[in-house]
């Protein structure tokens, strides 16, 4: 019972954050803060993690292709569909729930928390679009952060397997090649357009209602991670089976 | 002037507002006083319209708030100023930032028109060098008057302001009051202060009303307070040693 009047609550939240805009010369000022907070600022974790990620998966995936009559361009294949598939869209987004929406849920909880919300609303403003709408308009730019995480993941793949004598460089690009359906990029970015508005919403839900002092503001901060983490799993299920199934 | 009619509030089982009616004139300093959970930040926060009443009307120079359609109630919102007890001022902004907030969100006002009238205010509260400063970076003292620039910034006829004197030492605690009660006089506004520190009781209360368990206990003015023989109120402004001898002095000096 107390889920189900989460989600009510939550979807009565995205209404609220549509309705009455604040004016667009602030909004627009918001919206290039939380780029800078949220994707920009975010960009070189989502390198790293890209980078290490893509080398690791060549790397198990060399030595699990024993058999000598499989060519090592597979290597190169299985990196490049795990990688657009699986690890940019959803592993990032995974890391992304950790450093960007606790910081969303902190943000907002310590405006909870210290009145500032009840600032704005004494104000006639729409708190929630003031603070939700420009994070959800930033994370929009997301697709992008997850298009340089496959190329930062394959170029790590890469580095693994010909510095690491698993495949030779031509037979590792010969495999990225292989059977390559633009496709998957699409539903991959799809996916990360899904996942950056749970992203934007659900911690920023839990920061908004919560309750409590500042100790509590780190427990939303908790909360929000793994019900974030829930939802984007959920969600990737639903939209593999809706798009590839 | 506000009008409060016989208003009810509660959350869960919790009676919390048990039928408060009073008036809060203009251009006086009218505060709430009352213990811990006697309801006094609800009452205040109905007032400001965050708590919708369950029973019973507030009327703002005879308009009555739950008639106004949500355009009339924003509008109605920007015409009320807030001091907050912890001054709720935005980190990420300067003081400037922070006072000029209200007329980037509803004015059309050229910056230097807004420039002018952030100075003004800062001015008026006493605070002229810390346009560029962070919250984080000046005392608590100043922050309560930045809180108080940001709450009149916009003009406002009604100033609300939750224990604007909490947690500062005695002495800008009276500058906070007396800069309050100056600006409710000279700009002619409704003020209302919801405390229970007794000095400003004794130096701004023009008029005071005393909640108990969610009932109006008493009202009356700080003179009428020597004189009340209401014991719920004389148990609590007359808690300490010293008040008692004020208090009585102040009898015998009558007599």
């Amino acid at each position: 019972m107390k889920y189900l009047e989460a989600i009510g609550k939550y979807f009565i939240m995205i209404w609220e954050v549509f309705k009455k805009p604040t004016k667009w010369r602030i909004m627009k000022t918001l919206i290039f803060k939380e780029i800078d907070e949220l994707i920009y600022g975010a960009m070189g974790i989502i390198i790293f993690i890209s980078f290490f990620i893509g080398g690791v998966v060549t790397i198990q995936t060399a030595l699990n292709l024993t058999n000598p009559l499989l060519p090592k361009s597979l290597i190169g294949f299985a990196a490049r569909q795990s990688v657009i598939l699986e690890f940019a869209p959803t592993f990032t987004s995974i890391i992304m729930a950790g450093k960007v929406g606790s910081y969303i849920t902190s943000s907002i909880g310590t405006m909870r928390v210290t009145e500032q919300i009840d600032a704005l609303e004494v104000m006639g403003i729409n708190s929630l679009n003031y603070l939700v709408f420009p994070k959800i308009v930033a994370t929009m730019l997301y697709p992008f952060a997850v298009a340089i995480s496959m190329f930062v993941g394959i170029l790590g793949g890469w580095v693994a397997a010909v510095f690491g004598g698993f495949a030779p460089s031509g037979d590792f690009i010969q495999g990225l090649q292989m059977d390559f359906d633009s496709y998957h990029v699409t539903y991959a970015l799809i996916k990360s357009v899904v996942f950056a508005f749970v992203i934007a919403t659900v911690p920023s839900f839990h920061g908004f209602y919560m309750t409590g002092g500042a100790l509590d503001v780190g427990k939303a901060s908790t909360t929000s991670f793994v019900w974030t983490s829930v939802v984007i799993i959920i969600v990737n299920y639903i939209l593999t089976q809706l798009l590839l199934g | 002037m506000i009008e409060v009619e016989n208003i009810h509030k509660s959350f869960g089982d919790n009676h919390v507002l048990k039928g408060i009616s009073t008036r809060f004139d203009k251009g006086k300093t009218n505060l709430i006083i009352g213990q811990s959970g006697s309801g006094k930040t609800v009452f205040l926060k109905c007032l400001l319209g965050l708590f919708e009443p369950d029973e019973g009307n507030i009327y703002y120079n005879g308009q009555c708030y739950s008639e106004l359609s949500a355009k009339e109630k924003r509008n109605l919102r920007q015409e009320m100023g807030m001091v907050f007890q912890g001054s709720a001022l935005f980190d990420s902004m300067t003081v400037e930032g922070n006072v000029m907030f209200p007329l980037d969100m509803f004015t059309n006002q050229s910056l230097s028109e807004k420039q002018d009238r952030v100075d003004f205010v800062l001015k008026r509260v006493n605070l002229v060098d810390a346009h560029k400063r962070l919250p984080a970076e000046i005392s608590g003292g100043m922050q309560k008057r930045v809180a108080i620039a940001r709450a009149i910034v916009m003009n406002p006829k009604y100033l609300f302001c939750d224990e604007p004197n909490s947690g500062l030492d005695p002495k800008t605690a009276i500058l906070i009051d007396n800069l309050i009660q100056e600006i409710t006089q000279e700009y002619d506004i409704t003020t209302v202060i919801n405390t229970h520190d007794m000095n400003s009781v004794m130096e701004i209360g023009e008029k005071i009303i005393f909640l108990k368990n969610g009932h109006k206990e008493w009202e009356g003015t700080n003179m009428e307070i020597f004189k009340t023989d209401n014991e719920a109120v004389t148990d609590f402004v007359y808690s300490s040693e010293l008040f008692k001898k004020v208090r009585q002095m102040y009898i015998e000096e009558r007599n």
